[in-house]
């Protein structure tokens, strides 16, 4: 096995589960308003699916799926996304203001800008953090030259 | 029961300032930057509790004034959960430093590292 | 048994994970340690009457632990090297005693001058009509009605208080800015001595 990542037991399994961990984190977040969980939650639990895939797959193959360039654009998009809700207030009245109608409690659609606030901030999360982890499993370990020097005078 | 709760809440964050302040370790450090949030996260939820309340989440067939009458304060737990995914954005940063750390000096050892550099 | 006895008990755990992870000189058994004490607040949370704190608790404290652990790993030195000064353990443990002494004041003082509320009173319910009652009874009574989501944290956090919350998104934007500005590769031109 000269393969990168873990044996191939773990990579068959990841490859089953991750796809359902990563749904079970947009449920989380989309059903937010009515149950317990919410865009934080969600969000976190998309980047242990993707933390998930990195250490399985180690970071060189699972760049294909996950890799820096993604997380950075997703991320961006989650912020942008959070701003623009927050934005679209104005056409009702002001910043942060409900510009939707709010519905019924119990409904799925129901809390007007709720829903939509916390697929921004799962977006927002999850990327923000598998990216950083994609970030840390990426960095080289090797020292660099001149310091061994120091260590040697020391 | 009440002042012991409060007591042990803060043992465990003088716990965490104590590794902050006398150990050398990075990582060490960083651990102990851990058990002051969860000790802080522990207090702001403490507070907020009432004896035998309820989540402040609505159930099918439960009226607002009902919830008002035997939930739990919201708005701590709305302000803590904010801060434990800012703990993990702020425990991804430390390691980030301390690895960094790591790979120029070669040690976790905060003693050794102030050596290196003369 | 109340509730107040689980979590006293599961605080002794919290605190004697912490005390373990102060003093072993195994790194790895020290990340560990942190992860056992996570757990245990994910539970205090449960039974707090916060499944929000719950939930986001486990799922953070996986992924802590899982970056953790990848730091300590395969790391030359896992041992410490403590070199423990006297005058520093002191000092702290000094600050210590006086702040436990001041917490247990204000403590002790509950109700009448107002410091901390004592456990489990309501201290957001205002029997007193005179007052304007507290926020939070405000939000428990009108927020399924004024914004419409059965859940009354996610109310407060992105409709009551989403400024809050947008500061908070700010906060850890920078924060993985921070962790990609700190390893990134590119841009070194050159080795700079050390000294």
């Amino acid at each position: 096995m000269s393969q990168p990542g873990m044996t191939i037991i773990v990579k068959n399994t990841t490859r089953i589960i991750a796809g359902f961990i990563a749904l079970f984190g947009v449920y989380i977040a989309l059903t937010g308003h009515l149950s317990p969980g919410g865009g934080f939650a969600g969000g976190v639990i998309l980047a242990a699916a993707a933390v998930l895939v990195v250490l399985a797959f180690g970071s060189g193959f699972a760049g294909r799926i996950v890799n820096e360039p993604k997380c950075h654009i997703w991320d961006g998009t989650g912020a942008m996304g959070f701003l623009v809700v927050a934005l679209c207030g104005y056409i009702t009245g002001g910043f942060f203001v409900n510009f939707i109608p709010i519905g019924t409690a119990h409904h799925l659609l129901s809390g007007g800008m709720i829903p939509l606030a916390n697929l921004a901030i799962l977006l927002k999360v999850g990327a923000g953090l598998a990216g950083a982890f994609v970030a840390l499993s990426a960095f080289k370990y090797g020292r660099p030259r001149s310091i061994r020097r120091v260590g040697r005078e020391l | 029961m009440g002042i012991t709760i409060y007591l042990l809440t803060f043992a465990v964050l003088l716990v965490g300032l104590y590794i902050v302040v006398a150990k050398k370790n990075i990582i060490k450090i960083i651990v102990g930057v851990l058990i002051i949030d969860y000790a802080v996260n522990l207090l702001l939820v403490l507070v907020g509790y009432r004896s035998d309340g309820v989540a402040p989440i609505l159930s099918p067939g439960q009226t607002a004034a009902d919830l008002a009458e035997t939930g739990v304060d919201p708005l701590p737990q709305a302000m803590v959960l904010t801060s434990i995914v800012i703990g993990l954005g702020i425990t991804a940063l430390m390691v980030s430093m301390a690895i960094r750390l790591h790979q120029k000096y070669g040690t976790f050892d905060m003693n050794r590292i102030r050596k290196l550099r003369g | 048994m109340g509730v107040e006895h689980f979590i006293v008990a599961l605080i002794l755990f919290m605190l004697i994970a912490a005390l373990i992870a102060a003093e072993t000189r195994d790194l790895l058994s020290a990340v560990i340690c942190i992860g056992a004490a996570g757990f245990a607040l994910s539970v205090i949370d449960l039974l707090l009457g916060a499944p929000d704190l719950a939930i986001t608790q486990v799922v953070v404290e996986v992924i802590a632990l899982v970056l953790l652990v990848r730091v300590v790993l395969r790391r030359e030195d896992t041992s410490t090297t403590d070199a423990r000064d006297a005058l520093r353990t002191g000092a702290v443990l000094l600050a210590g005693g006086v702040l436990l002494v001041v917490t247990f004041v204000a403590v002790g003082g509950t109700g009448a001058d107002g410091t901390i509320p004592a456990f489990g009173a309501a201290t957001f319910a205002n029997p007193d009509e005179a007052l304007p009652s507290p926020v939070s009874s405000d939000y428990l009574a009108k927020g399924p009605a004024e914004t419409g989501a059965a859940n009354i944290v996610m109310a407060i956090l992105l409709d009551y208080r989403a400024y809050d919350t947008l500061g908070e998104a700010t906060v850890i934007f920078v924060s993985i800015l921070g962790v990609y500005v700190i390893l990134r590769q590119v841009g070194r031109r050159k080795q700079e001595p050390v000294l």
